[in-house]
């Protein structure tokens, strides 16, 4: 191979087993969902490189990659109608792409020209085990959108949805959700504990926070330890202890009981924000304030808190994620009288699968991207304003 | 945010808070746990709805009858039974009895009588199981087939579950030995009346999982009745074991190709416990409420909305048509003579005997 070209042509018998391995992937996939896996592979290997070869030695480009949509498509279309068109337009797509992308040697455009061919597929190779870690981290979700559109109440792709016909969709499961008592009941008490346990923890997690980044606080490391704990204790050995310590003093089974048991859940996520915040926190600052007369009070809460505030709030944000989504705590330390969310969620699903369940899921999941996206845009802007803090 | 609206914010939540969360538990109102889903909402148009509406008590409903022992032993450990009604099967109903976590209930001096007069204990009859159960309905655990999947001879007997070449693909099987082993002997061949004759012996019991593994290749097992009825539905298994009630949702109100097969149904009851340890304020409106919802035509009502028969005898005749379907409900009752040709009744006494010894070898057989 030559080391200077950046857009040479390359030889048959390089893009041709290339494209076959590829479609050996595709093909096994394809196989294994009909029922035999071997011979998905050997299709799957054979077709791609017949038509690479073919297609490489006599057309241009453009018509040939036109030529291999179509011809894809129209395989799909045979298969299984208005579904197998679109997988095929897509394989189509991108196995007319690939293929003129390996020929035309473009794969090393965008490449060191030094590269070794080893180098080269492992530059690739890295791409593709990444996009495949992250397929698989996503695909739940994914399958879990368009299901939550069913039109049937089961999990199961019906044909109509896979024709992409408008009868196999409908809305019923979300009107289902927002006018279902059960539902609306476990929304609104919700959301009145998140927000509560949110505005406890992020009061509470603050002033430790603050007060552990002191120089002077005994025992800092233990103390931060015990407060931390609720994150590291499995989950179910809290729940059940709460339970009995709840139920001995009369919480268990009221809103307050939930509300503190979330709160003590949501602490350390906000100790560990708002600490990370203080290391960049000027202590001179308060020291000036305290000089021109400033209370301590007023000293916070003019002078130290804007400053933090990132770090508070994108706690804030996760103490109120973790009571929103959080189940084992309030199954032993609520009762049906405080059922969430997760709460109505969890028993759905084992006693009545029901896409009403998809359809809240999807609306969470949105909720928390929502979220998420604040949380990354409060800590872009407090690392510029860090950035610019005199320091 | 400056000083002064964060004090007003903090100011504001303080004052809000002892509003919020008003404990209810001494209002009117009750706690009653139950199955959830459909059955759930059957009960909430038959029972809870005209209750509430004729007393003004609140009821709650707490979806979690499934671990209904467990958590009800964990309140009388903590001293705080938070339950009012609970809905068990009869074998947890027992169960819940003889460790006094149940009060006893004497049928005819706190049940409703029949509208002709006779006394409940009569009217009931032999589904009073134990003191402390009520029962409520008559539940079948029986076999759904898909109709597009099982070839043009339908199977009409429960051993066809066990023929893999007559009808190739999965089935779905309840993951504990309750009715699969009985099953499993009938179809090896045993006489009803030999059934637990020979399950109380160890070759007996052998011979049984010797029957299941036959199809355990082909077996899926499940634990929610939720189950059987999605599977169903994806065409994962071809014929499994449910609730009837279940599969008349699936066949009557989702439409599915699916068919009924009655051949050898598992008889159970279900119905209402009270908790022991509610204050007498309590225990007074949990027994209204149960002298309420199990009268005899509530209990007919409850036919109108879920395929499950009436435990009172003076209900049946009172069965009618389906609330929103509008079909007739009594040929889809476990009941009608046409489809309790062959049946099993749930035997209390034998499982309650040998329950833990055969679970233990179950799920020793599960694992191999």
């Amino acid at each position: 191979m030559s080391t200077f070209a950046t857009a040479q042509r390359t030889p048959a018998r390089f893009y041709v087993s290339v494209t076959a391995a590829a479609g050996a992937l595709a093909g096994m996939f394809i196989g294994t969902s009909q029922g035999n896996t071997l011979l998905g592979i050997l299709i799957g290997a054979a077709v791609p490189a017949i038509i690479a070869f073919a297609a490489t030695k006599m057309l241009p480009e453009r018509p040939a990659r036109w030529g291999i949509l179509a011809l894809f498509g129209a395989a799909g279309f045979l298969i299984s109608a208005l579904p197998g068109l679109f997988v095929g337009l897509i394989f189509g797509w991108f196995f007319g792409w690939f293929m003129f992308w390996l020929f035309e040697g473009h794969y090393r455009a965008s490449l060191p020209p030094y590269l070794t061919g080893g180098q080269v597929l492992w530059h690739y190779a890295f791409r593709v085990i990444c996009g495949a870690i992250f397929v698989f981290l996503i695909t739940p979700i994914l399958v879990v959108l368009p299901l939550s559109f069913n039109a049937q109440d089961f999990f199961t792709f019906t044909p109509e949805m896979l024709a992409f016909d408008p009868a196999g969709y409908s809305l019923k499961h979300y009107r289902d959700f927002l006018t279902n008592d059960a539902w609306q009941d476990a929304l609104r008490n919700s959301l009145l504990i998140a927000p509560m346990a949110t505005l406890l923890s992020v009061s509470f997690g603050t002033l430790a926070a603050i007060g552990l980044s002191q120089p002077h606080v005994p025992f800092q490391r233990a103390i931060m330890a015990i407060l931390i704990s609720p994150m590291i204790v499995p989950l179910i050995i809290s729940a059940a202890g709460m339970y009995f310590f709840y139920s001995r003093i009369g919480l268990q089974g009221t809103y307050m009981g939930v509300v503190l048991a979330h709160a003590a859940l949501g602490i350390p996520f906000v100790i560990i924000t708002v600490t990370a915040t203080l290391v960049g926190f000027d202590n001179s600052l308060t020291r000036a304030a305290a000089n021109m007369g400033a209370n301590p009070v007023t000293t916070f809460f003019r002078v130290q808190m804007p400053l933090i505030l990132p770090g508070v709030i994108s706690g804030g944000l996760f103490a109120f994620i973790t009571s929103f989504d959080e189940v084992v705590v309030v199954l032993f330390v609520g009762s049906a009288g405080q059922k969430t969310l997760p709460w109505q969620m969890f028993t759905g699903l084992r006693e009545q699968i029901s896409p009403t369940i998809l359809a809240v899921a999807t609306i969470l999941v949105v909720i928390s991207i929502a979220l998420l996206t604040v949380v990354e845009l409060l800590r872009r802007r407090s690392e510029r304003l860090r950035g610019m803090s005199p320091g | 945010m400056n000083f002064k609206s964060i004090t007003a914010l903090v100011a504001a939540s303080a004052l809000c808070a002892p509003m919020a969360f008003a404990d209810g538990h001494m209002a009117n109102e009750m706690t009653i746990v139950s199955w959830g889903g459909a059955y759930s909402k059957s009960q909430q148009r038959a029972y809870h709805d005209p209750y509430s509406e004729m007393t003004g008590t609140k009821i709650i409903n707490d979806d979690s009858s499934a671990e209904a022992v467990s958590k009800l032993r964990a309140m009388n450990e903590a001293g705080n039974v938070t339950w009012d009604v609970v809905d068990v099967v009869a074998a947890d109903a027992l169960r819940l009895c003889d460790e006094g976590l149940a009060m006893e209930i004497d049928p005819d001096t706190q049940l409703a009588d029949a509208p002709d007069g006779t006394k409940a204990s009569e009217d009931f009859g032999d589904m009073l199981v134990g003191d402390c159960f009520i029962p409520q309905i008559v539940y079948s655990t029986t076999f759904g087939y898909r109709t597009d999947l099982v070839g043009d001879t339908p199977p009409t007997s429960v051993c066809d579950v066990f023929d893999t070449e007559k009808y190739p693909g999965k089935r779905s099987l309840e993951k504990r030995p309750i009715a699969n082993v009985e099953w499993a002997l009938i179809c090896d061949g045993v006489a009803y009346e030999e059934v637990y004759d020979l399950l109380a012996t160890e070759a007996g019991q052998e011979r049984a999982m010797a029957k299941l593994d036959t199809i355990k290749d082909d077996v899926i097992w499940w634990s929610a009745g939720a189950d059987t009825p999605q599977l169903l539905a994806d065409g994962e298994v071809i014929m499994g074991s449910t609730y009837n009630g279940r599969l008349f949702s699936v066949i009557e109100e989702q439409k599915q190709p699916v068919a009924m097969l009655w051949d050898w149904q598992m008889f159970d009851l279900d119905g209402w416990i009270i908790p022991t340890g509610l204050s007498p304020e309590r225990q007074a409106r949990a027994m209204d409420y149960i002298m309420f919802a199990t009268d005899t035509q509530r209990l007919a009502d409850q036919a109108k909305y879920i395929s499950y028969g009436p435990a009172r005898k003076s209900s049946a005749p009172l069965v009618g048509k389906h609330a929103d379907l509008g079909i007739e409900m009594a040929p889809h009752m476990p009941t009608d003579p046409k489809n309790s040709v062959n049946t099993f009744l749930y035997n209390y006494e034998f499982w309650a005997d040998y329950r833990d010894d055969i679970d233990a070898k179950w799920q020793a057989w599960l694992s191999k």
